[in-house]
């Protein structure tokens, strides 16, 4: 799956899922803060990775993802990581 | 008042539906794959609630509270309680619920499938649980007062309100939500259909339903949500609250008997408790809205309890279920909310379907057809399984005009 695949796929869900503007969606942003992320949000992303991706990803990994670059960076690096076991 | 159920998603259309005497039971080709005896159920609109409210409290809502939250919502415009004021006052919320039965088993399929419960999702444990409507509603409504669920069977919703009727009239709480909600999906009405509980008069639906008539062969599932709201009398005028009625009597008891089976001995026992309670006779009833649901041995017993209590005055009978179907913990608040329908418009609705008595229902004045009738005093039961019964005695608002 490339890169942009990964980006639209992200930026589609983020807009049905979580209801946020397309145009808010921005690589720099904060991405807890512009999709106003509470604890429950985190389980729903974990749930929509996994059914778009087909990886789970574990709690602590949110710790280092800030903004949306960041999010498209990690889950382009796991689905690499899935596609070439 | 508010009301979402199988007769309509209004008040409005559903007083339309009352008087016309007009079915809301249709037959679920799916419930035959599920390996349902019986396909036939009352069919209620699927709400539409994305762009109405937001993610974190929608994806909270089971089947049940989304009808909850449509129902209360047209209840608290119609009582003028705006949130403004429920901000700045002490409001509580008492439902009657007693499964949520898609959520639990929507969730256990995804663990099965997937073996990890985070992907079960945040929403489905606020789904899952028998006080789905009032922790969501009390969420969404930002209540403050009394918050808890009433869990007894098909007769939750007539004890939410009569919980609600004593909490008031103890001087505890000004204004509750009070209510019942049922969902109607294949999943809650599964193991009800194994009792052979169901009527199986599939090939004519609207017929299907048919409390106290002599060939009746069981009850339809139904459901939906309906909501009331209760306040005490000073608090109502102060707020220039529309005053709709008076609860004036709770009665309640259990049978001590059979889980499953009626008794009349406990059911008169809630009817005197009740009418003990309104400080009024057997004669001042002008109405009877039945809990009779279309099964053989419940609507006798109570066909034999209303007589035993009301022999001699002979107040005019119906059920309403022969036109929704049973909405079991939904049940005991929209018969109230039909009820206050009839007597705020005249009527009484009829009991469709009741075309030839048996010996019980034969004692009875159950009316078949609408009557155009002033309703000063109606009498409202429900019964459930596990022997819990409940009655109230609801009056028109003439004495409350000021």
């Amino acid at each position: 799956m490339t890169k942009d695949l990964i980006i639209t796929k992200i930026n589609e869900f983020l807009v049905e899922e979580f209801e946020v503007e397309s145009g808010k969606i921005v690589p720099d942003a904060n991405m807890r803060e512009t999709l106003d992320l509470d604890s429950l949000d985190y389980v729903d992303l974990v749930v929509v990775i996994e059914s778009n991706f087909g990886f789970k990803v574990v709690g602590e990994d949110f710790i280092n993802i800030h903004t949306f670059q960041d999010f498209y960076d990690y889950c382009y690096q796991k689905v690499s990581q899935k596609d070439a076991a | 008042m508010g009301i979402w159920s199988c007769l309509g998603d209004n008040l409005e259309a559903v007083k339309k539906s009352l008087y016309e005497g007009k079915s809301g039971i249709v037959l679920d080709p799916q419930r035959k794959d599920w390996g349902y005896r019986s396909c036939l159920t009352g069919k209620v609109s699927t709400p539409q609630l994305k762009g109405v409210i937001d993610r974190r409290a929608r994806i909270q809502l089971s089947e049940e509270a989304e009808y909850a939250y449509l129902s209360t919502l047209e209840a608290l415009k119609n009582a003028r309680m705006e949130q403004d004021w429920i901000d700045k006052n002490e409001v509580g919320i008492l439902f009657g619920n007693d499964s949520s039965a898609k959520a639990v088993m929507e969730a256990i399929d995804i663990v099965r499938a997937k073996k990890d419960t985070t992907l079960i999702g945040s929403g489905s444990i606020f789904q899952s649980m028998n006080c789905t409507v009032t922790m969501n509603l009390s969420t969404i409504f930002k209540l403050k007062g009394i918050n808890f669920t009433v869990s007894a069977a098909c007769a939750s919703g007539s004890h939410s309100i009569g919980m609600a009727y004593l909490m008031i009239k103890w001087g505890l709480q000004n204004h509750i939500i009070c209510g019942g909600a049922q969902e109607i999906n294949p999943y809650a009405f599964g193991s009800f259909d194994g009792l052979s509980a169901f009527s199986i008069r599939q090939d004519d639906p609207t017929k299907a339903s048919r409390p106290f008539d002599r060939d009746r062969d069981g009850l339809v599932p139904s459901g939906g949500s309906a909501t009331v709201i209760l306040e005490d009398y000073e608090s109502a005028v102060k707020r220039g609250a529309p005053i709709l009625a008076e609860i004036i009597g709770y009665g309640f008891s259990s049978n001590g008997e059979h889980i499953s089976n009626s008794s009349a001995d406990g059911q008169v026992r809630s009817l005197e408790m009740a009418l003990k309670d309104a400080s009024i006779g057997a004669g001042e009833i002008d109405y009877i809205n039945a809990h009779a649901t279309s099964t053989p041995g419940g609507d006798k017993a109570e066909a034999i309890a209303i007589d035993q209590v009301f022999n001699g005055s002979k107040p005019l009978v119906s059920s309403t279920k022969s036109m929704t179907g049973h909405e079991c913990w939904m049940a005991g608040a929209s018969e109230i909310v039909y009820s206050t329908l009839m007597m705020q418009n005249d009527f009484v609705a009829p009991n469709i379907n009741f075309e030839n008595p048996d010996e019980a229902s034969a004692k009875l004045n159950i009316t078949a057809k609408a009557v155009d009738k002033k309703i000063n005093t109606f009498l409202s039961n429900s019964f459930g399984f596990g022997g819990t019964n409940s009655t109230l005695i609801i009056k028109n608002n003439t004495h409350l005009q000021k």
